[in-house]
């Protein structure tokens, strides 16, 4: 049997255990309030700057989508552009194989360290870990993430993985575990941010070999888009000698054109600005520039076999811009850890159970009911992903799997997402409740009716108002 | 066992059988009818707590210098002679640089690719005037030169312009975090103060 996919965390609790949990958090739940509030006013600013944001949206799932449909074609000439350029493509079909292909690497250049620029594919397969146990050290470079391993913890959000830190435990962090740092250290940011440049910068210009995530391939180019804030990826992409890139195999893009849409679309969606600070691109090796190895590793775990889910498939276009998770409902009370995967929020609801691959597992089988279908998500995807449809299509691939009860687990998401007995009753008596199990009229497609559930109660009148307008005037 | 590139080909060519391409439709804007992009890219550079100056490069560069007590600059060998104005120690960088050359400079000088009025972006694109792509990274200054004529309106018009397979370096604003509480706050890896000269 092949190892378990770590794009889930194991011995994660249920959703709903681990939520209950989080939301007894009142410092967390400040903190998330905060900053999801502040980022979702800010994007709102940024998306209505521009009038054909829906135009943009559209050519970007249709990219995406033409991508998914080609994709072996694509990958291909990728791999011949890339190659052509003098770097070195290696495939790997899951995570072992992605860890050991670095590691080998890492090796080859008589590494003990290696610096990294934050990524999702990286954190996907836990190669931090895989590392260390080779005898390798990585060092994350990107401020968040520094604050993740130093302070010996989980990341909560795509974007901004210590989102759930406010500045006075981030300054708390600091103290503790950076050797030279000064007693004096504030919690202001840019001091913070200032404490950081002096704990990397020797790292930077000493390691040999550093590992990058993509944004971006460009199967006509070669080209590889690593986007950015604080300039550690620029750092990881032209000091090092040696680079090593892993890659979702979903990362491309058709043409070097394409990049207009998606530069527009991610930072508006993720940071809300009308672009982040850096954005570098680069093309296998580059002759008096940047590293003169360049590896790039193509990644499936699990990507292929949720290409072959029709519905599901969709989550595949994920651009991680972190939009979902900034307008979601459920992941502004309960945080990203509770939802027990890299891919928190609803994006990770769909995406980490499709890799994980295994319905049968309780806490894979839970993440679909991490969500009140309230729509919110698919309305700020820049790719349009509609979540609330795969939420629904993979809440009945879990039923389908046996691993749990339909019943049990929604009215278990039901009870930590309604917090009181009063909220939930007031919402079935909205009618809305009908909507947490079946969006847009999808009654039929879902256990709930006739269920022991149902019958003991009296079924859900159709809602008469959205459950996002009902969770609009009620939420705390 | 089959080798992982041929398996994952495989699993692909298994999982897809409908092979019809998707109509991409590109309904969005190529270009705006902004009136005068200088104008826009010196606004929306500044938001960024960037410093834009508009004047002529030889006499404002020395200036600039000065008033920031910045003496070691390093530079890329080919930029115009005329840049490189008394009082200051120029280091000329040629080919792939000497990262320990560049720690020891307190800025560094270069030219643009182009630029992006509309999100008051720079480019380079490691061509003429701008050297290697870590000089204008390990240094904590940059003053870039934009020529008014090498500004473009919009994203797509950059694209269009840009050379893929160069490495290419898209600067909004001096190095930035917004990790810690999503505010963004200036100054982390990068150069952490930012001038641009338009002129
Ligand atoms: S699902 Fe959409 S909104 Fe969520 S992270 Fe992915 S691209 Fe962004």
């Amino acid at each position: 049997m092949a190892a378990r996919n770590p794009v889930t965390w194991l011995g994660s609790p249920t959703f709903p255990a681990a939520a209950r949990t989080a939301l007894d958090d009142s410092q967390l739940r400040r903190n998330l309030k905060h900053a999801t509030g502040t980022i979702r006013t800010k994007r709102a600013a940024a998306v209505s700057e521009l009038d054909d944001w829906e135009q943009l949206r559209l050519a970007g799932e249709a990219i995406k989508n033409e991508v998914l449909t080609r994709l072996d074609t694509y990958l291909v000439q990728f791999e011949e552009a890339v190659t052509a350029r003098g770097g070195v493509v290696h495939w790997a079909r899951d995570a072992a194989e992605a860890n050991q292909i670095v590691l080998r690497l890492a090796r080859q250049a008589g590494a003990g360290d290696v610096v990294k620029v934050k990524s999702m594919a990286t954190a996907e397969i836990e190669l931090n870990e895989a590392l260390q146990a080779g005898g390798v050290t990585a060092i994350e470079t990107d401020l968040a993430e520094l604050i993740v391993q130093l302070g010996n913890d989980r990341p909560s959000h795509i974007l901004v993985p210590a989102i759930h830190r406010n500045r006075a435990e981030i300054r708390e962090i600091f103290r503790r575990t950076m050797p030279d740092v000064d007693a004096g250290l504030s919690d202001n940011p840019a001091e913070l941010a200032g404490a950081a440049r002096e704990f990397l910068r020797r790292k930077f210009l000493t390691t040999n070999v550093a590992v990058s995530g993509a944004n971006f391939g460009v199967a006509e180019t070669g080209s590889v888009v690593v986007v950015e804030s604080e300039g550690n990826g620029r750092m990881c992409l032209t000091v090092p000698e040696t680079l090593i890139t892993v890659m979702g195999l979903e990362k491309l893009v058709p043409s070097w054109r394409d990049l207009e849409v998606f530069l527009q679309l991610l930072p508006r969606s993720s940071t809300a600005e009308r672009m982040n600070p850096y954005t570098s691109v680069f093309t296998g090796v580059t002759e008096g520039d940047g590293p003169r190895q360049f590896h790039l590793v193509l990644l499936d775990n699990g990507r292929t076999s949720t290409l072959a889910d029709e519905v599901g498939r969709q989550a595949l276009r994920c651009i991680r811009c972190s939009a979902c998770l900034n307008v979601c409902p459920v992941y502004e009370r309960t945080g990203g850890k509770a939802y027990g995967s890299v891919y928190p929020g609803p994006i990770g609801a769909i995406l980490a159970p499709q890799l994980a691959g295994d319905m049968h597992d309780p806490h894979a089988a839970s993440l679909p009911y991490a969500s009140s279908l309230c729509g919110a998500c698919f309305e700020a995807c820049p790719v349009r992903i509609d979540i609330p449809e795969v939420l629904v299509h993979l809440r009945e691939r879990s039923v389908e799997a046996k691993g749990r009860s339909p019943e049990s687990a929604a009215m278990a998401a039901a009870a930590w997402m309604f917090g009181s007995r009063a909220r939930y009753e007031a919402a079935q008596r909205a009618g809305s409740l009908a909507r947490f199990v079946a969006p847009r009229g999808k009654l039929s497609h879902l256990p709930w009716p006739g269920s022991k559930w149902t019958n003991a109660r009296d079924v859900p009148v159709p809602p008469k108002e959205s459950f996002r307008g009902w969770w609009r005037r009620n939420r705390g | 066992m089959a080798d992982a590139r041929s398996e994952i080909l495989g699993r692909i060519a298994a999982a897809q059988p409908d092979r019809d391409g998707v109509a991409i439709p590109r309904e969005y804007r190529r270009s705006r009818d902004y009136r005068d992009v200088v104008e826009l890219f010196t606004e929306r550079v500044a938001e960024y707590q960037a410093c834009v100056h508009r004047a002529t490069p030889p006499e404002t560069i020395g200036a600039l210098l000065r008033a920031r007590g910045l003496r070691r600059i390093a530079v890329p060998a080919d930029v115009p002679p005329d840049w490189l104005v008394d009082g200051i120690d120029w280091q000329p960088v040629e080919g792939r640089p000497d990262i320990e050359q560049l720690a020891g400079c307190d800025g560094a000088l270069t030219g643009c690719a182009l630029a992006i009025a509309e999100t008051g972006t720079i480019v380079l694109d490691a061509g003429a005037a701008q050297g290697a792509r870590a000089v204008t990274l390990i240094p904590d200054y940059h003053l870039c030169v934009v020529r008014p004529e090498q500004i473009v309106g919009t994203v797509p018009e950059a694209i269009a312009a840009l050379p893929p397979t160069r490495p290419l370096t898209f600067i909004s604003g001096p190095s930035a975090t917004s990790d810690i509480e999503l505010d963004r706050v200036a100054g982390v890896h990068g150069p952490r103060t930012l001038d641009v000269l338009i002129g």
